[in-house]
C-alpha cells in the first residue's frame, strides 16, 4: 500500500522490539466482541492511483459543471475566475500539510497570512478588526447573533426576511438548541420591510443582508442608528463578498458585526465547500469574538512575530466557559481568498467589482426585453430577481436540458414560496453569448 | 497525577542572543525576511488584468460607491514571491514528522487533490438542477456508504462543518430526540475530564450543564464513577474512545449498557477514530453518536486550520434527528432533502450551515479510502497503533509514560522524568524545533502534568521513527544530566522566529495591520 512505509521486516522487528507477538495483541483493551479477526466485510480492498481516477472521474462526469454551460447561478455562492496563481500556491506542502499553527516559530507563515487575511477582512468590511475565519457565512451569521447576545445581555435577534434563508435557518437552528428568541420577517422579493418597528429594549440585535437574498442594495445607516438608540447591535451579512469592491461597506453604515462568506475570492463553488466565513467587529468587541485571532508581537530577539492570541476566550483553554466550540476554521480557503485579493489589489478589486455590476445590469436590461419576464429590482449589485409568467423551478428544469443554467428558482430557498420568481446573477465570466443563451431560451420557454 | 490546571505556559521568554553572522538584508541564505503585503504597495499595480468596464450609470439606487479601501496592489511576480517565502517559515507534514498528539498529521495524498479539482466536482454550484449533479450525490452518498459500514451505524449526516461542528450537531440530536418523546428536561451531560476542550464547550453551548467526570489510576474514565452520576436528569455523556491519553476504554460496553439503562444516549467524539477504522466498529461499542473527522482519519489537509469536515454517524435511535440536507434515493435518482419540515424531512432538526457540507472535502476522503480499501485501511490502523507502541517503548526508559500500555495510536508522557531538572516540557518541544522536529502536543490532556502527546501516524517509516526517538532521547538525557536549563530555555535558536511574546501579544492586542503606523519591530 503505497501510503504505508513500514516494510513486513519493520513490523516485525517493532513488535519484537514492543515484546509482543502481534498486531492484534495491542489491541487486546478492545472487548472481545468488538474486535475484528479481519477486514470489515462487504467492503472493495484496495486501489492504485489508475482505478481511483477512474472511479471519481466516472462520478464527475455525470455532472454538468456549471463553467461548462452558460449559469447565472448565484443565491450565495458566486463563480468568479480564479488566477492560477492561486490554486498554485494554496498546493504548496508547507501551507498545505501544516497544522493550526501552535508553534509559532516554525509557523510564521501561516501566521503572517492570518494577519495579513485579518488586515483585509477589516478593510473590505469596512471595520476594525476580523478574525481567521469561519466555516462559511451561514455559520459565521449565527455566531454573530450568539456574540451579540453574550454582548447585550438579551437574548433577541430579528432577522430581515432579506437574509438568505439558509443563514436564517442556520441561525434558528441555533436559537432552538442554545435558547434564545428569533423575530423572522417573511421574505419581501419587491421592496423593503418595516424592520425598525419590531426593534426594542429586549432586542439584542438585528441582523441584515447587503445586497440582500433578492439582490437588492440597500443602505443601513439609519437602521443602525436606530439600533444604537435602542441598545442592539447592527449585524450586516454579505454573501456576495466582490460587492465590497463597489458598494459603501457595513463599517461605513454603522454595523457592529459583519457576517459573511469569502468564496467569492479564491475559491470555487465547489457544489457547496469548503467556503471561508468572515467575521469582523468594532474593536470594543474583539474579546468576546469567536474563533481564532492571530496578533502581532516580537520574539526573543526582538524582531516581530505572530502568534495566535486572546486563547482565553477559546475551548481548549476555557472549556465550558468558551466563547464558541469552534477550533478548526477555513484556513486553506482564508490562504485562496488572502492570495486573490492581493493579486487584485486595490485597483483590481474595484475594477473586479465594478465589472460584475456592469455585466449584471447589461443581463437585467437584456432579459427586461424578454415577453413574459419583469426584472424587480432597481438597485442591485450582480444579481437581481425576476418575476416569470411560468413557475421558476420548471423553467430552470426546462433550461437545464438545454444547456442553460438558469438561476436559483426563489421556491427552492423559500421551500415552495414565491415560485414565479428566479434569481439571476451575472459575474466577469458572463459572456455576452451566455446572456443570448439564456435571454433565447426564456423566450421559447416562456412562450 | 496532580491536575495541570495552569494549561500552557505562554510567557517562558529567553533573552540569549541567537548570534550568528549579521547580513546586510537581514536575511540569513534561504530564510527570507518578508514584509508584510502591505508594506510592499505599488499604488495601481495589479496582478490581475480584466476587461475593461462599458461606462454606463451605476444602478445602486440610494447607496453609494465606496471610496478608497486601502488594499497594496502588486504584480505576479511579487505576489508569488510572497506566498513562496511565507510558505517556506511552515514546517509541515511535507517538510518532516508532524508527532502532534490527537491532531493526526498523516500523509496527504496527492490523488485527493487532484479528483478535488475535477471539473466535475470543483466547478459544480451546490444550487445546480439536481438532475445535473447525480454523480455529486453519488459521492456523498458512496462516501455515506463506507462511513457507515466502516462504524457499523445505520445513519449518518455529512453536513458538519468540522469535527467541532460535528459535536455539535450530534449533542443538537440528542436534543432534539429527548425533547421528541418528551424528555427535554434532561439537562446533565456527563464529561471525562481528560476530554477535548471541545466537548465541554458543545455540551455548555447547547445549554446543558457539564458535569466532570473523575478519570481512574489507570488512564481510563473512572466507570463506577461515571455510572454513579447517571440518573433522570442526564441527558448523555461525551466520551472519547480511543480517548485523549491514546487508551482504549476497557469497559465501554458496560457504559453504553448502563447509558441507555439510564434513558441516555451515548455521544462518542471520534477525533481517535484512525486508531481503530476497520477494526473495531462503534456500533459494536454501544454509541449513539459519533462525529468523524475526516482530516484525521482520511488524510484531508490540515491546510494551515482548516477546512475541516465532521460528518456524524448515529444509531437506529438518533437516526431520525438529522439536519438538512441529505441524499434520499428517489424514482429519478439521487435528491437532496433541503428543508426542515418539509414533507420528506420527516423529523429533521434543522439546518448546520449555508450549503451540502464540505463537499471537497468529501472527495479527498473517498479517494483516501478507495486508495487503502478495507484491507489498506485495516493495516492503516494497525501501523498507527504499532508506530505509537514502538516509540513508547524505546522512550520508555528516559521519559515517563504516563499510563500502562498497550496504547493506541498515540503515547502519553507527563514530565516527571524533568523533575529537579529545571527543563520543562514546553523546553523540550522547543529543542526539538531546533532538531528539525514538529513537537509533539503539550499540556493536553490536563489531567497528567506537563503532559507530552505523541501520535507518530502510520505514515511515518521506522527509519523515520529511530531518527525522532534517538533525538528525544538525547534531549532527555541532556534535561536530566543537570545545568542544562538555560541552554534549554534559549531554544529554539535556528528558526525564522525565536520564542516570542504571547503575553505582550494578549495584553496589547495587534490584530491587523493600519496604514502609517510603520513596523513594529526591526
Amino acid at each position: 500500500m503505497r501510503y504505508l512505509p513500514l516494510t513486513e521486516a519493520d513490523r516485525r522487528a517493532m513488535l519484537d522490539a514492543i515484546g509482543v507477538r502481534s498486531v492484534d495483541d495491542l489491541f487486546r483493551d478492545v472487548p472481545d466482541a468488538a474486535r475484528r479477526s479481519g477486514p470489515v466485510e462487504g467492503l472493495p480492498d484496495h486501489m492504485g492511483e489508475l482505478e481511483v481516477e477512474r472511479a471519481l472521474g466516472a462520478m464527475a462526469a455525470k455532472n454538468v459543471p456549471a463553467g461548462s454551460v452558460p449559469s447565472f447561478l448565484g443565491g450565495g455562492a458566486y463563480r468568479h475566475h480564479i488566477p492560477a496563481a492561486v490554486d498554485h500556491l494554496i498546493q504548496r506542502g508547507e501551507f498545505l500539510t501544516a497544522y493550526t499553527p501552535y508553534q509559532p516559530e516554525i509557523s510564521q507563515g501561516t501566521l503572517q497570512v492570518l494577519f495579513e487575511f485579518q488586515t483585509q477582512v477589516a478593510l473590505l468590511t469596512g471595520m476594525d478588526v476580523a478574525n481567521a475565519s469561519m466555516y462559511d457565512g451561514a455559520t459565521a451569521c449565527a455566531e454573530a447573533v450568539m456574540m451579540a447576545n453574550r454582548l447585550t445581555r438579551r437574548r433577541k435577534a430579528i432577522l430581515s426576511g432579506g437574509l438568505h434563508p439558509h443563514y436564517r435557518d442556520t441561525t434558528t437552528t441555533d436559537a432552538r438548541f442554545i435558547g434564545f428568541e428569533t423575530v423572522v420577517l417573511p421574505p419581501a422579493p419587491t421592496g423593503g420591510e418595516d424592520i425598525a418597528a419590531l426593534v426594542d429594549d429586549g432586542t439584542a440585535c438585528v441582523v441584515v443582508q447587503n445586497p440582500d437574498v433578492f439582490g437588492h442594495v440597500r443602505d443601513y445607516t439609519e437602521l443602525a442608528d436606530l439600533c444604537r438608540a435602542r441598545g442592539a447591535l447592527l449585524i450586516v451579512v454579505v454573501t456576495e463578498a466582490v460587492s465590497l469592491g463597489l458598494l459603501t461597506p457595513p463599517g461605513d453604515m454603522g454595523a457592529d458585526i459583519v457576517a459573511a462568506e469569502g468564496q467569492s475570492l479564491g475559491n470555487p463553488t465547489g457544489f457547496g465547500g469548503p467556503y471561508v466565513g468572515l467575521f469582523a467587529v468594532k474593536d470594543k468587541y474583539v474579546r468576546q469574538m469567536p474563533g481564532r485571532l492571530c496578533g502581532q508581537t516580537v520574539d526573543a530577539d526582538g524582531r516581530r512575530g505572530f502568534v495566535l492570541t486572546l486563547s482565553t476566550r477559546e475551548q481548549h483553554i476555557r472549556r465550558e466557559k468558551a466563547t464558541s466550540n469552534i477550533c478548526t476554521n477555513s484556513g486553506l480557503c482564508a490562504l485562496a481568498f488572502s492570495i486573490h485579493l492581493s493579486l487584485l489589489g486595490e485597483d483590481g478589486f474595484r475594477h473586479l467589482a465594478r465589472l460584475n455590476h456592469a455585466r449584471a445590469v447589461r443581463l437585467a436590461d437584456r432579459l427586461a426585453g424578454v415577453p413574459g419576464v419583469a426584472v424587480l429590482n432597481d438597485a442591485f449589485f450582480n444579481e437581481f430577481t425576476v418575476r416569470l409568467t411560468k413557475p421558476a423551478a420548471a423553467v430552470v428544469d426546462t433550461l437545464a436540458g438545454r444547456g442553460v443554467l438558469a438561476g436559483v428558482p426563489v421556491s427552492r430557498l423559500f421551500a415552495g414560496e414565491h415560485e414565479d420568481l428566479l434569481l439571476v446573477a451575472a459575474t466577469e465570466t458572463t459572456t455576452d453569448s451566455d446572456m443570448d443563451a439564456l435571454a433565447n431560451g426564456l423566450a421559447e420557454v416562456l412562450r | 497525577m496532580t491536575m495541570n490546571a495552569q494549561g500552557r505556559p505562554t510567557a517562558a521568554f529567553a533573552g540569549e542572543s541567537a548570534g550568528g553572522e549579521e547580513t546586510v538584508t537581514g536575511n540569513r541564505g534561504l530564510r527570507i525576511e518578508e514584509p508584510l503585503i502591505f508594506e510592499q504597495d505599488s499604488p495601481g499595480m495589479t496582478g490581475v488584468d480584466l476587461p475593461a468596464v462599458p461606462d454606463a450609470p451605476l444602478r445602486l439606487g440610494t447607496v453609494r460607491p465606496r471610496g478608497r479601501i486601502g488594499l497594496p496592489g502588486l504584480a505576479e511576480p511579487q505576489v508569488v514571491r510572497h506566498y513562496t517565502r511565507l510558505s517556506q517559515k511552515n514546517y509541515a507534514i511535507d517538510t518532516g514528522l508532524y508527532p502532534l498528539g490527537s491532531c493526526t498529521m498523516k500523509h496527504n495524498p496527492r490523488l485527493n487533490e487532484k479528483m478535488a479539482r475535477l471539473p466535475g466536482f470543483a466547478d459544480l454550484h451546490p444550487l445546480q438542477p439536481q438532475a445535473t449533479v447525480q454523480g455529486a450525490l453519488e459521492l456523498m452518498d458512496t462516501l455515506a456508504h463506507w462511513l457507515k459500514t466502516l462504524t457499523g451505524m445505520p445513519a449518518v449526516t455529512l453536513a458538519p462543518a468540522a469535527g467541532a461542528h460535528g459535536e455539535m450537531c450530534g449533542m443538537m440530536a440528542i436534543r432534539a430526540a429527548l425533547e421528541h418523546r418528551g424528555e427535554g428536561g434532561r439537562t446533565r451531560v456527563l464529561v471525562p475530564e481528560s476530554a477535548h476542550g471541545t466537548n465541554p464547550a458543545t455540551a455548555a453551548a447547547l445549554g446543558f450543564t457539564v458535569d466532570p467526570v473523575p478519570g481512574a489510576p489507570d488512564g481510563r474514565v473512572d466507570a463506577a464513577a461515571l455510572k454513579a452520576k447517571l440518573g433522570s436528569d442526564v441527558a448523555g455523556i461525551m466520551l472519547t474512545n480511543p480517548n485523549t491519553c491514546g487508551l482504549f476504554e476497557r469497559d465501554i460496553r458496560s457504559i453504553a449498557d448502563a447509558v441507555h439503562e439510564a434513558g441516555a444516549y451515548f455521544y462518542c467524539d471520534g477525533a481517535n477514530f484512525n486508531a481503530i477504522v476497520g477494526r473495531v466498529r462503534p456500533a459494536d461499542l454501544g454509541i449513539d453518536a459519533m462525529h468523524i473527522n475526516l482530516h484525521k482519519t482520511f488524510s484531508t489537509p490540515h491546510g494551515g486550520g482548516g477546512p475541516g469536515s465532521g460528518p456524524v454517524v448515529f444509531s437506529e435511535s438518533l437516526a431520525p434527528f438529522v439536519p438538512v440536507p441529505f441524499v434520499v434515493h428517489g424514482p429519478d435518482g439521487l435528491r437532496l432533502v433541503e428543508h426542515a419540515g418539509g414533507p420528506d424531512a420527516g423529523t429533521a432538526f434543522g439546518r448546520m450551515k449555508a450549503f451540502h457540507g464540505q463537499m471537497g472535502m468529501f472527495v479527498r476522503a473517498l479517494a483516501y479510502i478507495l486508495s487503502h480499501g478495507a484491507d489498506g485501511l485495516w493495516q492503516a490502523s494497525g501501523d498507527a497503533v504499532l508506530n505509537a507502541n514502538y516509540v513508547m517503548a524505546r522512550l520508555g526508559d528516559v521519559m515517563t509514560p504516563s499510563f500502562d500500555g498497550p496504547c493506541m495510536h498515540e503515547c502519553l508522557f507527563d514530565d516527571r522524568f524533568l523533575k529537579g531538572t529545571g527543563v520543562t516540557t514546553l523546553d523540550i518541544a522547543k529543542a526539538l524545533i531546533d532538531e528539525g522536529f514538529h513537537p509533539m502536543t503539550m499540556y493536553f490532556p490536563l489531567v497528567v502534568h506537563g503532559a507530552l502527546l505523541i501520535e507518530p501516524t502510520e505514515t511515518e517509516s521506522r527509519a523515520g521513527l529511530d531518527q525522532f526517538v534517538d533525538t528525544l532521547r538525547a534531549l532527555a538525557e541532556r534535561a536530566r544530566a543537570g545545568d542544562a536549563a538555560a541552554w534549554f530555555q534559549a531554544a529554539p535558536r535556528l528558526t525564522p522566529r525565536r520564542r516570542l511574546d504571547e503575553t505582550t501579544a494578549a495584553r496589547k492586542p495587534v490584530l491587523r495591520w493600519k496604514e502609517g503606523e510603520g513596523r513594529a519591530g526591526p
